[in-house]
């Protein structure tokens, strides 16, 4: 009864409220995405580029930028675009020089804040783990914040729906599709602008190191169980936005770091896929 | 203007030249198979022709209004996940999505077209099945479907009949005739199956070394005295 009431205490405030809609909007975009982002085997990218995105802020905070995202969104389109480029066949020599670019992105970032701490707080290791691991920032998100969050997001899932025909063809079978007239270039070059769109937002959400997990995670839980393109998509969003709701939820009543209880709530509901696939594929 | 024209055509990887000196026209409704040894370069020259590789030298161009979107493409590998979700008759669908313009949906129209494929190559029934768990013959038949969905003038095929039993062969032969015949689509065929080469081509380009040779079926037959090689 008291967690019930404390919850409902704490729903009533309005910033909340409002973490709990851009948490799972994000988580719905993060998901949808990680599907062709997975099925691709490109899941290192996505590591790759939150790291950059680190970079990025660190350069931002040192800089003392006060919308910090004007430059870290552009740092990581560009970066997105850099290692999205070339199709199928050269792109998988890559990964060796992602793993380079991220390490470098990730060192560069904290000798910064280390070099040229920020006046304000002057708490470098305080800066560097929230923006690692995420902070209680998405808890005092400004209403701006909440809008541009929504806006993106409704564009991402909006994307994904009108081209969905489209992202099947290009994570499919590239090859095939641009034989056929498709043009993968342009959607690949779609897919990478959204795809740092969704990790500059989702580290406000879980941090850095953690967005991965609400990208791959809810696609590998869903293929554990469904065996259709179009029910994975399904299902790995509604995995996501499961997870990220359930996870605020219990950071909120047991006071838990948000983005990590997130993922913890994701691995969970992995956990339990992998279990419910091998029982359905016995049966 | 021929659909597709190749001159002095040579194809290969990073500079190393595999197969050259490959000139050749196609015209609406022809038959071209080729042929040639393992690793002569026939794959290679495929990609070339479809723009997936360009060319060490020479040019290949497409005319008598030929555009990317009317052509079907059956790959010989393709990169495709061993554990990738997608059912059959997402696959099939996924072919004739060069036909949808600018709507981001599939009609009536681009459902009854991934019917009738699976139809054509008896896979209705694996319509709902799982991509991955399929054999590698029931696979090759599903690509074929999508490769057909693909096509609307212009359908080449690297070794279709790999993979699949006597009887589907024999049917696939007779399909891909018909379709060559009754819908005038060109087809573009590798293929290790010389008697078939004899009875369906009208022209036949052997891929290999510095000079490939492109004639119609019946120089080669009369070069060569009556045998293929
Ligand atoms: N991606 C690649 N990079 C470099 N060399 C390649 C590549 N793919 C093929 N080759 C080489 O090019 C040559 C021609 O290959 P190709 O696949 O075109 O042969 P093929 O005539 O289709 O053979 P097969 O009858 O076995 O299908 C081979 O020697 C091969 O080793
Ligand atoms: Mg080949």
């Amino acid at each position: 009864m008291s967690v019930l009431s404390t919850l409902a205490e704490y729903l009533s405030h309005s910033s909340v409220r409002n973490a709990l809609i851009v948490a799972t909007l994000i988580a719905l975009c993060a998901s949808l995405l990680g599907t062709t982002i997975v099925l691709k085997r490109l899941s290192f990218i996505g590591d790759g580029l939150s790291h950059v995105a680190f970079g990025a802020l660190c350069i931002a905070t040192v800089l003392s930028i006060s919308e910090k995202m004007f430059l870290v969104l552009p740092v990581t389109v560009l970066v997105a675009i850099i290692l999205m480029g070339g199709n199928d066949n050269k792109r998988i020599k890559g990964d060796a020089a992602i793993a380079m670019l991220s390490v470098g992105a990730l060192a560069l970032g904290y000798l910064l804040l280390n070099i040229f701490p920020n006046a304000k707080t002057g708490n470098v290791s305080g800066d560097v783990c929230s923006t690692l691991f995420g902070s209680t920032s998405i808890l005092t998100l400004s209403d701006a914040d909440v809008i541009m969050c929504i806006v993106l997001s409704i564009s991402v899932v909006l994307f994904f729906v009108v081209f969905y025909n489209r992202i099947f063809s290009v994570t499919f079978d590239e090859n095939f599709a641009s034989a056929t007239g498709i043009r993968c270039n342009l959607y690949r070059l779609l897919i990478s602008v959204i795809i740092a769109v969704v990790i500059v937002l989702s580290m406000q959400l879980v941090g850095s190191l953690l967005i991965s997990a609400l990208i791959v995670f809810p696609v590998l839980s869903a293929e554990r169980i469904f065996r259709s393109f179009f029910s994975v998509v399904l299902s790995s969003g509604v995995i996501g936005i499961f997870c990220a709701f359930t996870g605020i939820i219990a950071s909120i009543l047991f006071s838990t770091p948000t983005g990590a209880t997130v993922v913890c709530v994701n691995v969970l509901v992995f956990a339990i896929c992998v279990v419910v696939g091998k029982i359905i594929r016995k049966g | 203007m021929a659909q597709i024209k190749g001159t002095d055509v040579s194809v290969g990887y990073e500079k190393r030249i595999v197969a050259g000196g490959i000139n050749f026209e196609i015209n609406e409704g022809d038959y071209l198979y080729i042929v040639g040894e393992n690793g002569s370069g026939k794959s290679t020259f495929m990609k070339c022709v479809l723009g997936l590789e360009k060319p060490v030298s020479g040019s290949i161009v497409y005319g008598d209004g030929l555009k990317q979107k009317e052509i079907g493409y059956l790959p010989q590998q393709s990169y495709i996940q061993r554990d990738f979700p997608a059912t059959v008759s997402e696959i099939v669908i996924s072919g004739c999505l060069n036909k949808l313009g600018f709507r981001p949906f599939f009609g009536k129209k681009e459902k009854e077209r991934a019917k009738e494929a699976m139809e054509k190559l008896e896979i209705t029934d694996l319509a709902k099945r799982s991509y991955p768990e399929l054999s590698g013959g029931q696979q090759q038949r599903v690509l074929l479907a999508r490769a057909l969905c693909a096509t609307g003038k212009v359908l080449l095929l690297d070794e279709p009949v790999a993979g699949l039993d006597p009887y589907a062969q024999e049917q696939l032969y007779t399909l891909i005739y018909r379709i060559n015949k009754e819908e005038k689509i060109t087809i573009i065929m590798v293929s290790h199956d010389l008697e078939a080469a004899k009875k369906y081509a009208t022209h036949i380009l052997h891929i290999g070394g510095e000079k490939c040779v492109f004639c119609t079926k019946h120089e080669f037959i009369k070069e060569n005295g009556g045998c293929l090689f």
